[in-house]
C-alpha cells in the first residue's frame, strides 16, 4: 500500500498523458482527462502527504530490488509538500487552459504535455537516486520545450532557442557530474551516497569539491540563479500564459528543491560551499528585482522577479553556513516555506496576467489601465497575490521572509538580511507600478469591449488567492511541517532511514 | 588506454563549447550533440575501463569474479544516448523552425526575446 501511494503522484500524470494522447482526436475527451487527471493526481498527491505527516516518510524500491542497487522513491516531508503544492498547480493550470490555450495548441496536445510535465517534476521530487533525478528532469524539460514551442510564433522560437540551449547545457553538465559522483563512489542512490561520498572527500576533497562545482552549476542555471538566469526573462513571457504560469510556479522551483536535496546530504562538507550560496542568493536577488524595475511588460516584470525570489530560497540554503544547529534548522525550513508560498503565489501572478492581457488587449504596461474599474474583483485579487509577493501582513509572503529574515539576523549576517530587505522593498515598488500603470490610471485609449471572463479562468485565481490568505492567516501548520523538512535535510542519517537503507531494504 | 579517453573527452568538451559560442544557430545544435557525446564517453570513462571481461558469475557463484567489467555506467550511457537523441532531434526540428520563421540562422539577429 505505501509503495503505491509513493508511486502514484508520477504514475497519475503519466497515465493522463497516455489517455490523453490516445484520445487525442476526440473533440472534448482530451480536456476531460487533462482536468480530472490533474484533479487525480492532486488527491494521490493528497493521500501520500498525508501518510507522510501522521505515519512518516514512505519509500519504495522499483523492481524490489533492496536499496541501494534498486531505483528507490523516497517521501519525506519535503517530497511531500513539493508534490502537493506541484499538484496544486498542475489543477490550476489545467482548469485555466481550458480557457485561456487556444484550440490549436490544445488539439497539438496541451493537456498531455503538462501531464508529462507534472509527471517529471512529481517525479523529480520523489526520486532517491541521482541518475533518476537526471531522468526527470529530462523528461519534464522535454515537455517543457514542446509546451515553450507549441504555436510556433515568432517571439516563442527565439525564447525556445535560448531556453533549449541553455537548460541542455546544464543537463550536460550535471549528467557528468552524475558519471563523476558514480566513478568515485559507485553508487548513485541518494542515502548510500551520504555515507560513500565523505570517505572519497576524505581522501581527495578537491575531486568532489570540484564534482559540487558540477551540481551546483547544472541546478543553478535551472533553478536561475545569477549569474545563470538569463534564459528566464527571455523566454518566460513567450507562451501562452498557462504555459508560463506552469513554467513560473514549477521548473525553477525543482532546481532549488535539487540544490536543497543534494547539497546538505552530499556535498555540505565542501569549504566555502554555503558561503559561495549565500553571496549567490545576494546577487541574485538584487539582480532579479533591479532588472524587474526597468521592465514595461507585464510578464517580463514578472519574470525578473521569479529570479529575484529564488534569491530568497537560495539565501535559505546558504544560511547554512552556520555552525548553529538551531539556525541551521530555521534557515532551511524558512526556504521550504518559501518555495511553496511562492510557487502558489507566482503561479497566481501570472494567471492573474492573463486576465490582464484579456481585458486589456495586451501585456505593455503603458497601453493598459482602467481595471480597477472594469474588473475590481480582479484588482483586488491581484493585490492579494501582490502584496504577498512582496510581503505585506498577514499574507502567506510575509511569514516567509519573515522567517528567512529572522534565520539571517541569528545568522548575524547582515549584509544577506539587508540584501533580503531592499529587494523585499523594490518588490514592492515593481508591484504599486503594475498596479498603477493596469488597474489604477485610467485607460489610455478606448477600452476594447471584452466579454465576461471566463469561469475556468477566473476559478484557479480565486482558489490561489484563497491558498495565500490560508497560509498567511494559519501559517503554523506548514511552518511546522517546514521545520520537520529541514530536520530530515540536515540530517543524512534520517534520510537514510527514510530510504529504507538501514532498515535493509524492501519497501 | 585512460589517458586516450581523457584527451578525448576533453577535445569533444572544447569542440562543444567552441561551437555553443559561435553565431550559427546549426552549429549551436552540433555543439549540444558533441557536448552529450563528450558527458557519456566521461561516465563510461569513470566508470572504469576493463577489456574482455564482462560481468558475468559462474553457475552457482553469488557473484562475478573480481575485475569485471563495471555494467552500470555503461547501462547509465545507454539511457543517457536515448535521452539525447529525443532531445537532439527536437533541437533540430527547432532550430529548422526558427531559420523558417526568422530567416535568418544568425543568432545575433533574433531581437524580440532580449
Amino acid at each position: 500500500m505505501t509503495d503505491l501511494l509513493v508511486v502514484l503522484p508520477v504514475m497519475v500524470p503519466l497515465a493522463s498523458a497516455a489517455l490523453g494522447a490516445a484520445a487525442w482526436r476526440a473533440p472534448r475527451a482530451p480536456r476531460v482527462v487533462g482536468v480530472a487527471g490533474a484533479a487525480a493526481g492532486l488527491a494521490a498527491s493528497l493521500a501520500l502527504a498525508h501518510r507522510v505527516v501522521t505515519v512518516g516518510p514512505a519509500a519504495t524500491q522499483a523492481g524490489g530490488w533492496p536499496v541501494p542497487f534498486g531505483i528507490t522513491l523516497v517521501a519525506d516531508e519535503l517530497s511531500a509538500v513539493m508534490v502537493v503544492v506541484a499538484a496544486l498547480m498542475g489543477v490550476a493550470v489545467a482548469v485555466y487552459g481550458l480557457a485561456e490555450v487556444d484550440d490549436a495548441r490544445q488539439r497539438a496536445g496541451f493537456f498531455p504535455l503538462v501531464h508529462v510535465l507534472l509527471a517529471g517534476v512529481q517525479g523529480a521530487f520523489l526520486t532517491g537516486d541521482l541518475f533518476n533525478l537526471y531522468v526527470c528532469f529530462e523528461v519534464m524539460l522535454m515537455a517543457s520545450f514542446v509546451l515553450l514551442a507549441l504555436g510556433g510564433e515568432r517571439p516563442q522560437l527565439e525564447g525556445a532557442l535560448t531556453y533549449v540551449t541553455l537548460n541542455l547545457l546544464a543537463s550536460a553538465l550535471f549528467l557528468a557530474g552524475v558519471g563523476l559522483v558514480y566513478g568515485a563512489a559507485h553508487t548513485l542512490n541518494l542515502a548510500d551516497l551520504s555515507l560513500r561520498l565523505p570517505e572519497v572527500a576524505a581522501q581527495s576533497p578537491a575531486l568532489v569539491a570540484g564534482i559540487a562545482g558540477l551540481f551546483l552549476a547544472a541546478f543553478g542555471i535551472k533553478a536561475g540563479v545569477f549569474p545563470l538566469y538569463a534564459w528566464l526573462p527571455a523566454s518566460y513571457h513567450t507562451p501562452p500564459v498557462a504555459v508560463a504560469a506552469l513554467f513560473a510556479g514549477l521548473l525553477t522551483k525543482v532546481g532549488v528543491y535539487a540544490l536543497i536535496r543534494v547539497v546538505p546530504l552530499l556535498f555540505g562538507g565542501v569549504d566555502g560551499i554555503y558561503e559561495l550560496l549565500l553571496w549567490t542568493a545576494v546577487a541574485t536577488m538584487l539582480a532579479g528585482v533591479v532588472g524587474a524595475v526597468a521592465q514595461f511588460h507585464l510578464r517580463r516584470v514578472l519574470g525578473f522577479h521569479i529570479v529575484s525570489q529564488i534569491g530568497y530560497m537560495v539565501m535559505g540554503l546558504g544560511l547554512l553556513s552556520s555552525p548553529h544547529p538551531a539556525v541551521r534548522r530555521m534557515a532551511l525550513a524558512a526556504a521550504v516555506f518559501y518555495i511553496a508560498h511562492h510557487i502558489v503565489v507566482k503561479t497566481n501572478l501570472y494567471l492573474i496576467g492573463g486576465v490582464v492581457r484579456r481585458l486589456g488587449g495586451g501585456e505593455e504596461l503603458k497601453a493598459l489601465g482602467g481595471l480597477a474599474v472594469v474588473a475590481p474583483w480582479l484588482a483586488i485579487l491581484f493585490g492579494v497575490s501582490a502584496g504577498s509577493l512582496a510581503g505585506i501582513p498577514p499574507l502567506s509572503g510575509f511569514w516567509a521572509k519573515l522567517a528567512i529574515v529572522r534565520a539571517g539576523l541569528e545568522a548575524a549576517e547582515w549584509w544577506a538580511v539587508a540584501a533580503a530587505l531592499v529587494a523585499g522593498l523594490l518588490t514592492l515598488v515593481s508591484m504599486v507600478k503594475i498596479w498603477n500603470e493596469a488597474f489604477w490610471k485610467p485607460a489610455p485609449g478606448q477600452v476594447a469591449a471584452t466579454g465576461p471572463i471566463p469561469r475556468a479562468m477566473a476559478a484557479p485565481i480565486v482558489l490561489l488567492a484563497g491558498v495565500t490568505v490560508a497560509i498567511g492567516l494559519l501559517p503554523q501548520p506548514l511552518l511546522a511541517l517546514a521545520e520537520r523538512a529541514a530536520e530530515r535535510v540536515l540530517d543524512p542519517a534520517a534520510y537514510r532511514a527514510a530510504s529504507g537503507l538501514l532498515a535493509g531494504g524492501g519497501g | 588506454m585512460l589517458i586516450v579517453m581523457a584527451v578525448l573527452v576533453g577535445g569533444l568538451y572544447a569542440a562543444a563549447v567552441y561551437l555553443l559560442l559561435r553565431r550559427n544557430v546549426v552549429k549551436l545544435v552540433l555543439g549540444l550533440v558533441l557536448l552529450g557525446h563528450a558527458a557519456n564517453l566521461l561516465i563510461f570513462t569513470a566508470g572504469g575501463l576493463v577489456r574482455g571481461n564482462p560481468p558475468l558469475a559462474a553457475v552457482g557463484a553469488a557473484a562475478p569474479p573480481p575485475g569485471v567489467a563495471d555494467p552500470v555506467p555503461q547501462a547509465l550511457v545507454l539511457t543517457a544516448i536515448v535521452i539525447s537523441f529525443a532531445v537532439v532531434a527536437f533541437a533540430a526540428v527547432l532550430v529548422r523552425r526558427v531559420v523558417e520563421v526568422l530567416g535568418t540562422d544568425d543568432a545575433d539577429r533574433l531581437r524580440t526575446t532580449t
